[in-house]
């Protein structure tokens, strides 16, 4: 422990934490911004300076780790001086800055704007002059980079590189002319960019954003010759409250399917249900590849920008990759097929809707997943968390007073399995389930929790046996994770038959179009951890199912049109295929 | 989004190829050696198109977006080789008060390129140098060796006109 003081009054705190955590931990607030916990402590923006006893200058708070040589010193963390350079690097920070702020996509959550308020920034625009140059990227399927509102911060450029490893955005040029771009200022559709978004969670302003696709939906809404249904991913429910001031982690499941019927979708369906088709599917696919000597591992291919990662950068993994469609793909194959027959409503006159904590779903919609009839495609819209709560907003729904509502059924209920495919471990955890239970001969007290699969852990591995012989599965999350994964499965140091691979850290709660959290809050709050309890209470307390054959909707499903998982129509509606690509990397 | 590609077509030699890559396998297993990769790639091929810092990028285990950051940080390293004839224009402090600037605009227009570039016959390059110790005739420029001191904008089409 190091004795130091926190504007004159003494604290004992950890040595090795920065003054800022131990600040914060001592129950003060120092603010920052272009400091992202373990991903990105450069200490480049000078937000977090205070004063240090024995300090020549300011000192930089988020970077300056705390030893016994600084034991009985006093630290400022709010004198004249201190709120005076922070203001100032505000200033200076706006006078390169497009302040178009009220029409901007972050308005209101945007942490430059939060900071201006908190530090009292009279005057915008102190320091007026010449402006850098800037383009805006809007190549890529699933967002847009306008540059005129970048802080140069490099949490995008962290995220990409260090959580996905990934690397395609990066800061180029010098100076003034400083960008954050693609090498040679490739259009960013021309990079092995993964879409997966992780740079707009962790981008401060409207610099990053998804592509707004929400005017798709209002028009079509507004269509009377069209029916426009509808279906929210597990993960959404986790973190849509968020938007509206519930906690994080608070699931809002019953008003976000009530908000839903009152934007007038003629449909409310849940992906879930495709996580249990997928689940189904999935389960007989691993069955099959252990009986019949198949390629293994088995690896899931949920994640669109996990497959996209894996054509990109793994192609000869391909093999390994389940020919499962996501759930997303599932559900939008079956409403366009077997629901357009059952209600009889001509599949041309759909509009189906996703809404997605993920913005690589976006890009999954353009792949080439038709439904049966090859003139359709699975999907029409995908709009992630961040802009259904938009749709709310504009609607003036009061989302906290609704009360609780259902889904649709068939293609609407989902079992516990299916609901914590959002959270890493997940869909192991749900195949499982179901596997375990086919192996050994459809016991009904056949296992429920797998939890040795669950957590926040880049890397989790686990062995079952089942029936004598054991089964390795292993599960990763985060792209640079999966890469540790996968090198390791490579080399032949690691033996296993099924891998759960998500693009996002923590899964699809944290996934990239995921509600925003800023860094203050995300600093110190595991907001994957938070979000994914709230889906383990939804699967405890399902009365319906907990796991995935046991749903209604599902057994309903393969009775009137699948037959059974495997089928030739299963395969034709809900399996699909991958190639390599060659993009810039 | 103007695309930063060279502008001339690579024509780079089997033996430029086995160079680079000894300079790679030198350097292939030392943490943060880019610079010297970099460096003795630029002393190979003279400049460093995107086909070279591919093969660097792909070998040395980095993205190819953190090679360009690096090359586009430091001047020293050059996007595009040295055209048939080498413009440059003094920026030098008597050069720069004496209406530099505009020459170099006035170049910019000429050849339809920015300094570091070259036209895509490969015939002119243009760079913005420091000073070259001709202040008595500023504004200057020189093309290869020669010198074409006390500038107006009006004569650059005619001095171009002679190569």
């Amino acid at each position: 422990m190091v004795n130091i003081k926190f504007n004159g009054k003494e604290h004992a705190v950890a040595e090795g934490l920065t003054i800022l955590e131990a600040a914060h931990e001592s129950g003060i607030n120092i603010p920052s911004l272009c400091w992202l916990k373990g991903i990105n402590e450069i200490g480049a923006c000078r937000i977090c300076v205070v004063e240090m006893e024995g300090a020549r200058s300011l000192v930089a708070s988020c970077v300056y780790r705390l030893s016994k040589f600084d034991e009985g010193k006093n630290i400022i963390t709010r004198s004249p001086a201190v709120l005076e350079s922070r203001k100032t690097t505000l200033q200076l920070l706006l006078s390169n800055h497009n302040k178009k702020c009220l029409s901007c996509a972050r308005s209101g959550g945007c942490e430059l704007q939060a900071l201006c308020r908190e530090l009292g920034v009279d005057d915008e625009n102190r320091f007026d002059g010449g402006t850098s140059p800037t383009d805006i990227d809007n190549s890529a399927a699933h967002m847009y980079r306008d540059n005129s509102k970048c802080v140069s911060c490099r949490r995008c450029v962290a995220a990409c590189e260090k959580l996905q490893g990934v690397g395609v955005i990066g800061a180029n040029e010098r100076g003034f002319k400083t960008e954050i771009a693609c090498a040679f200022d490739m259009p960013l559709a021309d990079t092995a960019c993964v879409s997966c978004g992780q740079c707009i969670t962790a981008c401060p302003t409207g610099a990053l954003s998804e592509k707004d696709d929400t005017g798709k939906v209002w028009e079509a809404l507004n269509d009377r010759e069209k029916v426009v249904v509808v279906q929210t991913a597990p993960a959404v429910r986790a973190a849509l409250g968020e938007a509206f001031g519930f906690p994080i982690g608070t699931p809002v499941e019953g008003k976000m399917a009530s908000a839903l019927r009152q934007l007038g979708f003629d449909a409310v369906f849940d992906t879930n249900f495709g996580a249990d088709l997928t689940i189904m599917e999935e389960a007989n696919e691993l069955i099959e590849r252990i009986q019949n000597n198949g390629v293994l591992p088995m690896i899931t291919s949920c994640s669109p920008g996990w497959v996209r990662y894996c054509e990109a950068y793994y192609p000869e993994m391909l093999p390994h990759l389940s020919s499962c469609k996501s759930p997303q793909q599932m559900n939008g194959a079956i409403t366009k097929t077997y629901w357009a027959d059952k209600t009889g409503v001509a599949p041309a006159k759909i509009v189906s809707v996703s809404v997605m904590p993920c913005t690589a779903k976006k890009f999954e919609i353009s792949r080439r997943n038709q439904s049966g009839q090859g003139t359709y495609p699975d999907l029409d819209v995908s709009i992630t968390t961040r802009e259904l709560a938009r749709m709310i907003d504009k609607a003036g729904i009061r989302f906290a007073d609704l009360p609780d509502g259902g889904f649709d059924s068939p293609l609407g209920n989902g079992s516990g399995a299916a609901v914590i495919f959002g959270a890493t471990g997940g869909v192991m955890e749900a195949a499982l389930r179901t596997a375990v239970w086919k192996l050994t001969g459809e016991s009904a007290d056949s296992p429920v929790e797998f939890k040795e699969v669950r957590g926040v852990e880049g890397v989790k591995t686990a062995v079952y046996n089942v029936n004598g012989k054991d089964i390795n599965v292993a599960v990763a999350s985060g792209l640079a994770n999966a890469k540790i994964l996968l090198e390791k499965v490579k080399s032949g140091e690691m033996k296993l038959h099924f891998i759960e691979i998500m693009a996002c850290p923590g899964g699809c709660v944290n996934g990239g179009g995921q509600t925003v959290v800023p860094s203050v809050i995300r600093n110190f709050t595991d907001i994957r951890a938070e979000r994914a309890k709230a889906l383990y209470s939804l699967d405890e307390n399902n009365k319906l199912a907990r796991k995935s054959h046991e749903s209604p909707d599902i057994k309903q499903v393969y009775a009137e049109f699948l037959e059974k998982p495997g089928s030739h129509k299963a395969h034709e509606l809900l399996h699909t295929g991958y190639k390599a690509t060659r993009l810039s990397k | 989004m103007a695309l930063k590609k060279c502008a001339v077509p690579f024509a780079g030699t089997a033996e430029q190829e086995k160079a680079l890559y000894a300079v790679i396998d030198e350097y292939k297993s030392v943490q943060g050696a880019l610079m010297p990769v970099l460096q003795g790639a630029q002393e190979i091929y003279g400049y460093l198109p995107i086909e070279v810092q591919t093969v660097i990028a792909e070998e040395m285990g980095v993205p190819l977006e953190k090679v360009y950051g690096i090359v586009t940080f430091y001047s020293q390293f050059a996007l595009n080789p040295k055209g048939k004839y080498k413009v440059a224009v003094c920026m030098g402090t008597a050069c720069y008060v004496r209406g530099a600037g505009d020459i170099l605009k006035k170049l910019k227009d000429s050849l339809g390129i920015d300094p570091g570039g070259i036209t895509p016959d490969g015939k002119f390059s243009l760079e913005d140098c420091r000073c070259i110790g001709a202040c008595g005739l500023a504004p200057v420029i020189m093309i290869n060796e020669d010198v074409y001191g006390k500038l107006t904008g009006d004569e650059i089409d005619g001095i171009l006109a002679k190569y």
